[in-house]
C-alpha cells in the first residue's frame, strides 16, 4: 500500500458535502482545503449543484482528473458503496470520516471495507477518525479551522486510534514549541493501521519522531509492531491507554494473573526499545526531547541552578526517574570554581547541583555549562534558569544554546514559562533546544534519551 | 522440535482444559527441561518402594484433574522422611474428589523462582520469569519479555526482578547457577512458541534454583479452549 499520497496529495474529493449544511463536517473539510491548502479540491454529492461557486460532481468518476484521495463522509451505510466507485475510478487512497461501524456494533460493515481495500490494495484511513493533517499539504480534520491550534512545522508525527487525544496533544505540543510533520488519526483502523504507518514514517525524511496513542492492537499485531519498531532508526514513542492492572480474567495461572495486558505492553515495548510515554506529560516531553537529540545516555546528570532550592527538588527528580547526579570530583569542581565571576565564586556550590546562586550573570551559566559539557562526569546538563535573578538577560537561552553547538553535550533547560520570559524561551527554542515550563518536564527529557534505544 | 508424544500428552489432557503435573513433567523432559525424579504411584506400596529408591526424605503431591492448585488443597507436603509417614499422606490424599494416585519426588534444595509463559493476545507467546513459591502473587516480583528469548533478554529479566540480589549472591551466599536458569528458560521459550496455539498459559512454579543447578519442581499447562482445532 503506497501511502504517499494521503499525505501529500495533489488533488483531493470531499464525498458528501452537504448543499444546505455548511457546518456539515465535509462543508469544513471542503472549505479549509479549498482556502488554506494548495491542493485542489472537488466537492462531490449526488445531487450535483454548486458550493462556494464551486462545480458539485455527483460522482467521484465525474472528476476531470485523477484524484489522490477521498475523504468520505457519508453515511456509514453508503460507505461500501463509495468507496467500490472511489477504487474503480483509480483514486489513490481515502480518509473515511464517517463512524457508525465496529464502534458501533456494525462490524459486518467495517469487515466489507476491509475486505475491499486489502483486495483493491487500496490505502483507506478510519473509519470514524479525523484523518490526516498534512502541514501545507492537506487537512481532513472536520473541525473548524479557526479553532485549530496548529502546530508549527517540525521532525514529530502523531499517530492515534483517538481523534480527540491527537487534537488536544497538537495543542500541547503547539504550547511547549513541539513542530510535526504529521498527526493521522486512524479510528476503527480497518485498513490503514499502526504499522503501515510505522513503515512509512521510518522512510518519511521529514520525520525525526514517530508518536502513538494506542488503546489497544488487533490479534499479534503488537508483536508485529515491536518488531519492526526494534528496527526503526528513529525513536517510537507509545502511550497507552487502559492500563487496568487486572488484564486478563483468566486466574487459572500465576502467570496469567501477573502477566495483566497492560504489563505485557508495557515490558514488551521496553524490550524492543519503544518509549513507553505513561502520559501526556511524559508525550510532550519525550516528542520534545528527542526531536531534538538523538543521544542515548546512561542517566548521569549535571544540574546547574540559580537556586538552592530548584537544585535540590531536581535531585529528587532526577532520582525519582533513575537518573543520577553524583557528586564532581574536586578536579571538576575546582575547574567550575575557576571560572565564575569573583562575586560568586566565593559563595556557589560545585559539587552537583551547581548552584551559582541569586548573583550569577550570564557568563557564569555560560562557564559552567562549558566545563560540565567537557567533562566525562556528565552525559547530560539539566539549566534550572530564574529569568528574575538581576544578573542573568534575556539572551541566554541563545548563549547557552551556541555551547551547545560547540560542544555537542545535551542540554535540557527548565524555564518559567510566562510571555515576560517568552525571549529567554526562545532563545532555545529557535535553536531547537529542550525548554520545559517545569522541573518535571525538564528531567522528562533526560530520561527520554535514556529510554530511548536507538539514539 | 514438538514430538509426538507431546501432543499426545496435550490430547488427553483436552477434556480437563489442563495438564496434570505428571504428565506436564513428562512433556517438559521430552522437550529436554529439567526435572526431578518422580514417580506416580497408584498404590501406597508403589510410593514407598520409590521413596526408597530416590532416597528420603521426599515430597508428596495429590494428583487430581479436579485440583489445579494443590497448595491450597493441602496437597503437598515435602520433608517426609519415613515409610509410615509416606503412607498416612498417601491415605489422606486418596480421599481427595477426583484421586489419581500421588506424586512421589526427591527433595530438590534451592531459591523457589516461577517461569511462566501465557499467549498474549497483542504479543503472542510471551515469558515471565518472578520470585515463586506458593507468595508468588503477594511478592508479585516478576518481569515478562516476547518469545522466543534471546540469550542477553534472560540476563535484563534477572536484573529487572527487585529480588535480583537474592539471585546473584547476597550476603555472603553463592549466587544461583544463572546459566543453568538461562538454559532452562531458552528451552521453555522454544517449547512455548512451537506449542502457542495448543496452550494458554503454563506456570513452573517454583523453579528450584541453587548453585548448582535450576530444576523445574511443579508445572500447570493450562490449554487453550479451542485446542480442538489443531488435532
Amino acid at each position: 500500500m503506497d501511502l504517499k499520497k494521503l499525505f501529500e496529495p495533489e488533488t483531493l474529493a470531499v464525498i458528501g458535502v452537504s448543499l444546505s449544511n455548511d457546518r456539515h463536517p465535509a462543508n469544513v473539510v471542503f472549505n479549509k482545503n479549498l482556502l488554506r491548502y494548495p491542493v485542489r479540491v472537488y466537492p462531490v454529492n449526488p445531487h450535483g449543484g454548486a458550493l462556494q461557486g464551486e462545480r458539485v460532481y455527483a460522482s467521484v468518476r465525474e472528476i476531470p482528473e485523477a484524484v489522490d484521495m477521498a475523504v468520505i463522509a457519508v453515511r456509514a451505510e453508503q460507505v461500501p458503496e463509495v468507496l467500490s466507485q472511489c477504487i474503480l475510478a483509480g483514486v489513490g487512497g481515502a480518509t473515511i470520516v464517517s463512524g457508525g461501524f465496529a464502534e458501533s456494533g456494525r462490524k459486518d460493515l467495517q469487515d466489507q471495507l476491509t475486505a475491499m481495500a486489502l483486495e483493491a490494495g487500496f490505502p483507506a484511513v478510519g473509519p470514524n477518525c479525523l484523518g490526516i493533517y498534512s502541514p501545507g499539504q492537506v487537512d481532513t480534520f472536520f473541525l473548524p479551522n479557526e479553532r485549530m491550534v496548529r502546530p508549527q512545522t517540525g521532525g514529530v508525527a502523531m499517530v492515534s486510534q483517538s481523534g480527540g487525544i491527537l487534537v488536544d496533544q497538537m495543542v500541547k505540543f503547539s504550547g511547549e514549541g513541539v513542530g510535526m510533520s504529521l498527526a493521522v488519526s486512524i479510528g476503527n483502523k480497518a485498513v490503514v493501521k499502526e504499522l503501515d504507518l510505522l513503515r512509512y514514517l521510518v522512510d518519511d525524511p521529514a520525520t525525526k519522531v514517530i508518536a502513538f496513542y494506542v488503546e489497544g492492537f488487533g490479534k499479534n499485531e503488537g508483536r508485529e509492531f515491536v518488531l519492526a519498531a526494534s528496527r526503526s532508526p528513529k525513536p517510537v514513542i507509545v502511550m497507552k491507554a487502559g492500563k487496568s492492572p487486572e488484564g486478563s480474567k483468566a486466574v487459572s495461572s500465576h502467570t496469567a494473573s501477573l502477566g495483566g495486558d497492560y504489563k505485557v505492553f508495557s515490558e514488551v515495548l521496553a524490550q524492543f526499545g519503544v518509549v513507553e510515554a505513561r502520559n501526556e506529560s511524559e508525550l510532550v516531553a519525550f516528542c520534545e526531547s528527542l526531536s531534538c537529540y538523538h543521544h542515548a545516555i546512561d542517566g548521569r546528570m549535571g544540574i546547574i541552578s540559580g537556586s538552592g532550592g530548584h537544585g535540590a527538588m531536581s535531585v529528587d527528580v532526577c532520582t525519582a526517574h533513575g537518573l543520577e547526579v553524583r557528586t564532581f570530583t574536586q578536579e571538576l569542581q575546582e575547574a567550575l570554581r575557576q571560572g565564575v565571576s569573583t562575586a560568586v565564586r566565593g559563595i556557589a556550590s560545585y559539587a552537583n547541583p551547581v548552584d551559582l546562586t541569586g548573583s550569577a550573570v550570564d557568563d557564569d551559566f555560560v562557564h559552567a555549562a562549558t566545563i560540565l559539557s567537557r567533562s566525562e562526569e556528565v552525559e547530560c546538563i539539566l539549566l534550572l534558569l530564574l529569568p528574575y535573578l538581576p544578573g542573568c538577560t534575556m539572551d541566554l537561552g541563545a548563549r547557552l544554546s551556541q555551547v551547545h553547538r560547540r560542544e555537542g553535550k545535551p542540554l535540557v533547560a527548565y524555564v518559567p514559562h510566562v510571555e515576560k520570559y517568552r525571549m529567554l524561551i526562545e532563545g532555545f527554542e529557535l535553536n531547537n533546544l529542550p525548554v520545559s515550563p517545569s522541573i518535571e518536564g525538564a528531567v522528562l527529557m533526560a530520561e527520554a534519551m535514556r529510554r530511548c534505544r536507538p539514539c | 522440535m514438538l514430538k509426538p508424544q507431546m501432543m499426545d500428552i496435550l490430547s488427553a489432557s483436552r477434556e480437563t482444559g489442563w495438564v496434570m503435573e505428571p504428565e506436564a513433567k513428562r512433556l517438559l523432559s521430552l522437550a529436554g527441561l529439567p526435572i526431578p525424579i518422580f514417580k506416580w504411584a497408584r498404590e501406597a506400596d508403589e510410593a514407598v518402594a520409590h521413596a526408597h529408591e530416590v532416597g528420603y526424605p521426599v515430597v508428596a503431591k495429590v494428583v487430581s484433574p479436579q485440583i489445579l492448585h494443590k497448595s491450597e488443597w493441602n496437597g503437598v507436603v515435602v520433608g517426609l522422611d519415613n515409610d509410615k509417614a509416606l503412607r498416612e499422606t498417601f491415605q489422606r490424599f486418596s480421599r481427595y474428589e477426583g484421586f489419581a494416585g500421588m506424586l512421589v519426588e526427591e527433595m530438590v534444595p534451592g531459591m523457589e523462582l516461577i517461569v511462566g509463559a501465557k499467549v498474549d493476545y497483542q504479543f503472542g507467546p510471551v515469558i515471565l520469569l518472578g520470585i515463586g513459591g506458593t507468595g508468588v502473587e503477594i511478592y508479585k516480583d516478576s518481569t515478562i519479555r516476547m518469545a522466543p528469548l534471546q540469550e542477553r533478554d534472560v540476563w535484563s529479566m534477572v536484573g529487572k526482578l527487585k529480588a535480583h540480589a537474592l539471585l546473584e549472591g547476597y550476603r555472603g551466599a553463592d549466587p544461583v547457577n544463572l546459566d543453568d536458569l538461562t538454559r532452562l528458560m531458552l528451552a521453555f521459550s522454544s517449547l512455548v512458541t512451537e506449542l502457542q496455539d495448543a496452550i494458554e498459559s503454563v506456570d513452573l512454579n517454583p523453579v528450584k534454583c541453587s548453585p548448582e543447578k535450576c530444576v523445574i519442581a511443579d508445572a500447570r499447562i493450562i490449554l487453550t479452549p479451542r485446542m480442538d482445532l489443531l488435532v
